[in-house]
């Protein structure tokens, strides 16, 4: 049963907290990955796949770098679950 | 010769979370050896059943992002490094002029052990990118270089269970040759793992005394039967004098030399003659102008080994001869058992603290001495070491031959 974009962002922002030590209810839709959550370039392969196992979809290195705002790997993930 | 002093102290070992529940623990003569927390007996069919487990687990300390980013061998050397910085009066330093000597004997065998879980059980793409910098032994000297900043050098220099001693002697160089005025130094180890144990006790080298845990490390005891393996870091912080006197900082003792030296004689076991450990000490006492006469206390290696205990007792009685009768020896491993590449440093701590305090720690465990044993051990209670000026020597000694002592005298 795939989650909706809702359940998607409870899920990611739970992995992120975990990864940066931010607070869960900052890592919001529009908010940036690089410029706003300070992730570097290995912190977000490790969310990736901690995404990948999380949700059961596969993300291709080259889909990564699109990846710039939480609500565009909100939005992959959920499409991706299908 | 620029003089090099210690003017910090951090610890978390078996005895406990930081340097006065460790120290406090010393002195009462109380056993950090515990049986293993864990069903690994039972489902590898370990022999060995006891270990001197961390008495502060770091996740109680650390935040879930440091635990999750780092190794628990690096997390260990962390908690540490907060402590000795913060007793150091956090000074400003130059980074240029600030360095780090932190090592690991065995490295970040949990995540390696860990990942290879994972790839076994969920394939490569499920392996996480931090399994590099987490895994590898210089990954503790690393991230105290990030926490703290250092930009004079960061190293590791890895030589078994003599690792700790060596970043030490490695710090004090730095200091010597002007590399540095201040240095992070240190060992850790978080090498409690199933395949460690099975390893170590492959090769007969730990005590199998289950039913007595806090008397399973028994050095130079007739009835020793191998070392309890621990875990846990110490770190020092080491100045040269005129950085720490211009800061007016606290100065626990002198790092006064160091002596290391190698067998070339076998993989594992230690030269019979001890002829290399004994040179070792004597470099150690040379290149700080001092006699065999000067030497007050001594925390030998000694971790509970049939063999390698009366190498080095021996080796001891030859370096000071008659000497030695004046002369008190705490083997400290009986209380936190031996905690490998965190060993030396954790060593280095007591005999730092021994000569501050002019007490020199127990020996536990000693009930029928080796009636080889022709040195003066401190059993049970504490002893005052005498008034005055005194050398104090830590010895430390790693499979491969590598024999490091680090001659202490007082401030």
């Amino acid at each position: 049963m795939a989650l909706s974009e809702k359940e998607v962002l409870a899920g990611l922002a739970e992995i992120v907290a975990e990864e940066t030590g931010l607070d869960a209810a900052e890592v919001t839709g529009p908010k940036s990955f690089t410029d706003d959550l300070d992730i570097d370039s290995l912190s977000m392969m490790t969310i990736v796949t901690l995404a990948e196992e999380k949700f059961s979809v596969r993300i291709p290195d080259e889909d990564v770098k699109n990846l710039v705002t939480v609500a565009d790997a909100v939005a992959y993930m959920t499409k991706a679950q299908s | 010769m620029t003089t090099v002093v210690v003017t910090g102290l951090g610890a978390t070992t078996p005895l406990g979370g930081d340097v006065a529940s460790t120290w406090e623990a010393a002195l009462a003569g109380r056993s950090g050896i515990r049986i293993l927390e864990n069903d690994w007996a039972e489902k590898y069919g370990l022999e060995v059943r006891i270990a001197g487990q961390i008495a502060v687990r770091p996740e109680e300390v650390l935040t879930r992002p440091e635990t999750k980013r780092m190794d628990p061998s690096a997390q260990l050397a962390i908690v540490a490094t907060r402590e000795a910085w913060a007793d150091a009066g956090s000074p400003e330093v130059d980074p240029e002029r600030l360095g780090v000597a932190v090592s690991s004997g065995i490295g970040g065998v949990w995540t390696l052990l860990d990942s290879w879980d994972t790839l076994r059980e969920k394939g490569a793409s499920r392996v996480l990118p931090m399994t590099v910098p987490m895994l590898m032994p210089n990954s503790p000297s690393a991230y105290v270089e990030l926490e703290m900043g250092a930009r004079a050098g960061a190293h590791a220099p890895v030589s078994a269970c003599a690792s700790g001693a060596e970043a030490i002697a490695t710090a004090y160089t730095m200091i010597q040759l002007g590399r540095a005025d201040v240095v992070v130094a240190g060992g850790t180890e978080a090498a409690t793992h199933p395949i460690c144990l099975a390893a170590f006790d492959a090769m007969r080298a730990l005590s199998r005394r289950n039913d007595d845990p806090a008397g399973a490390s028994r050095p130079y005891d007739v009835t020793r039967d191998g070392f309890v393996m621990g875990e846990g870091s110490s770190v020092l912080i080491l100045e040269s004098e005129e950085h720490a006197k211009a800061r007016g900082a606290k100065i626990y003792a002198r790092l006064s030399g160091v002596g290391m030296t190698s067998d070339a004689h076998h993989i594992a076991a230690p030269e019979p003659n001890g002829a290399e450990q004994s040179r070792a000490m004597r470099l150690a006492l040379e290149s700080a102008g001092l006699a065999i006469t000067d030497v007050v206390h001594i925390n030998p290696h000694a971790t509970s080994t049939v063999v390698g205990d009366m190498i080095e007792a021996r080796a001891i009685r030859g370096l000071l001869g008659s000497h030695a009768d004046n002369v008190l020896l705490s083997a400290t491993k009986s209380m936190t058992g031996h905690l490998l590449g965190g060993a030396g440093a954790v060593e280095a701590l007591f005999t730092v603290k021994a000569l501050h305090h002019r007490k020199a720690p127990p020996t536990i465990n000693v009930t029928q001495p080796d009636p080889e044993l022709e040195v003066d051990l401190v059993r049970d209670v504490p002893r005052d070491l005498p008034a005055g000026d005194g050398v104090a020597l830590s010895n430390s000694f790693g499979f491969g031959g590598h024999n490091v002592a680090l001659a202490f005298t007082n401030a």
